[in-house]
């Protein structure tokens, strides 16, 4: 009997270089039977994609790095979040800061223009583990672009942008957008190094988007273990300022308001 | 046309039509003449009205100097430097000393036969000192020196550009090989101008060209993404400019502005002679909240340093960005 044929994903905003890996598994198809069960031009069409359509399960994404919208080191972030996650294949034309990580990490990547035996290969010892997180997030010193909630078998992307302050409850992160709140499967302490540049922690637990700080008031509450509320932009909730960020903080506002 | 304006292969005089030679020389002679005020003045008020009272006396020599200088730089030119040197700090001398005369005849200044002999041993020092500085100047931009940072600073394409290219043009052979063997023409044209010696400027119109091969290939990988406006309507096609000056920009536009962004953008370029100058302008969408990267900032300073080599401070490339789009201007003397 035949082995199924193995399930596959183009990910590259370049159409020609779409239609080059379609032709390339057409070649190895007598070798290493494939189906490309769909395209996309980003690492949000991707993620779209494979969550509109059931059908759409692939068991391995090829994936070029440098794209808009979302890249392809940022998607395989978020595919790593997947229960059951597909394996990733970056492939890259040039991009020697990548490339010197792949290697260190033993991640296996194709170069562009691939070569037909190079992919049969690459296909033929799928990794059985996502490409490490680690080596990830060091790929991305600017962070992500969107961050990703699993609601009730469905995946949403949250772009950073909008994202106005993060909350630490329990086991979940709490990401507040002015639309709604999302529960995120991450740390707090990750987000703070990740995100350095756009949020300043108010508290252990909060985290918020400087530039949706509105202003300050004093904590009037009876028993308030802390001195001072932050106001947030379009929001009417306040959010503590713990005794020991305050200083940090407020030298933050001072360096705002001059 | 020499392509190293400042100093050309042989040892000469400096070149007194130049723009940054000038400047040199005013801004040179006037800190002479702030130091011999300071040395004859005993306070800083002293100082300031010695310096004003010289700089009546200075400054139309020097003007009128620099004046003759640039009128007599190609006759200059065709003597030794030695002999030209002489002749030149021997022309100051005289000049100063008529200058004397005739401050003295219309009874400015008073004295006799040691002020004229002391006005030209003021000039000859003046004019040695400055022609001593000129010549350091150029044994440290040697031609040799300048020739090898030129070619060390020619563009280079990104890897990133060709790979990519090679990748789109593998696609297209089995679907559209007539296309496949196009671009593999116009890739093989843009890399001998890559390859051939870039030190020397070209005309306006075979860099334009080279440009439009690079874009075709863009286009071929990037497609609808990709849109480019040219106007050319005011462009003076037989200046001579840089040769792969242009190019970098452009690619920098692509690289930065269209790759990036999941929208089609638009680079425009224009260009437009305004009197002697010829002002090429280009424009791209930038994305924002994208921090520039070393990358683009590497390229623009290597672009601005082979400008100062081509032109010293004749020409001037400026950024700025706003509303989202980034703008880019290069101003060339406009040379034929």
């Amino acid at each position: 009997m035949k082995p199924p044929a193995l399930k596959v994903l183009i990910v590259d905003d370049e159409a020609p270089a779409r239609t080059r890996l379609r032709v390339l598994l057409g070649d190895i198809a007598a070798e290493l039977p494939t189906v490309v069960v769909g395209e996309a031009s980003n690492g949000v069409e991707a993620l779209a994609l494979m969550e509109g359509d059931s059908s759409v399960r692939p068991d391995v994404l090829l994936v070029d790095i440098r794209m808009p919208q979302m890249d392809g080191i940022e998607l395989a972030q978020h595919l790593a979040s997947f229960e059951q996650a597909p394996s990733v294949i970056f492939a890259t034309a040039y991009d020697s800061y990548a490339v010197q990580a792949f290697e260190l990490n033993a991640v296996d990547y194709l170069l562009k223009p691939v070569r037909t035996q190079r992919l049969l290969t690459a296909l033929g010892k799928l990794p059985s583990r996502p490409p490490p997180a680690e080596m990830l997030r060091s790929l991305q010193p600017e962070g992500r672009t969107h961050l990703s909630c699993h609601e009730r078998g469905r995946l949403l992307l949250i772009p950073v942008a909008e994202v106005l302050y993060l909350k630490a409850d329990l086991k979940y992160v709490m990401a507040r957008t002015r639309e709604r709140e999302y529960l995120l499967d991450e740390s707090l302490t990750h987000l703070e190094t990740e995100f350095a540049e756009r949020f300043i922690r108010l508290h252990r637990s909060v985290l918020v988007a400087r530039e949706a700080i509105a202003g300050f008031e004093r904590n009037t509450a009876e028993e308030a273990d802390t001195h001072w509320l932050a106001l947030v932009r379009d929001l009417p909730e306040r959010l503590p300022v713990s005794r020991r960020q305050w200083p940090l903080v407020k030298s933050y506002a001072r360096q705002l308001s001059t | 046309m020499p392509s190293i304006k400042q100093n050309p292969a042989t040892q000469r005089l400096p070149d007194f039509r130049n723009l940054g030679v000038m400047l040199r020389l005013l801004l040179g002679v006037n800190l002479l003449a702030l130091a011999a005020a300071l040395v004859q003045a005993t306070g800083f008020n002293q100082w300031l009205s010695f310096y004003i009272e010289m700089a009546a006396f200075v400054q139309p020599q020097l003007l009128l100097c620099m004046l003759l200088l640039a009128l007599l730089r190609n006759l200059l030119w065709r003597l030794p430097y030695l002999a030209g040197s002489l002749l030149l700090v021997g022309f100051v001398v005289l000049q100063a000393l008529l200058f004397v005369d005739f401050w003295r005849f219309m009874g400015f200044i008073e004295g006799g036969a040691q002020s004229l002999l002391r006005a030209g041993i003021l000039a000859a020092a003046c004019a040695a000192f400055m022609l001593g500085y000129f010549r350091l100047r150029a044994d440290a931009l040697s031609p040799a020196l300048v020739e090898a940072r030129l070619q060390a600073l020619t563009a280079r394409i990104r890897p990133h550009f060709l790979f990519n290219s090679l990748n789109a043009v593998l696609s297209l052979i089995r679907a559209e090989p007539k296309r496949a063997e196009h671009a593999l023409e116009e890739l093989a044209e843009l890399f001998r101008a890559l390859m051939r010696d870039n030190r020397e400027l070209v005309p306006l119109s075979d860099e334009i060209a080279l440009c439009r091969q690079y874009l075709d290939l863009e286009k071929l990988r990037l497609g609808e993404r990709l849109n480019v406006e040219w106007d050319i309507a005011d462009m003076p096609g037989d200046a001579m400019v840089p040769s792969l000056m242009l190019q970098p920009l452009l690619e920098n536009a692509v690289y930065h502005g269209i790759e990036p962004a999941s929208e089609p953008g638009t680079i425009r370029v224009s260009f437009v002679r305004q009197g002697d100058e010829l002002v090429v302008a280009l424009s791209n969408p930038c994305q924002s909240g994208v921090v520039h990267h070393v990358g683009n900032r590497m390229a623009l300073a290597n672009i601005r340093e082979r400008l100062a080599l081509h032109y010293d401070l004749e020409a001037r490339l400026e950024v700025k960005e706003s509303n989202g789009i980034h703008h880019v201007q290069m101003v060339l003397p406009c040379r034929k």
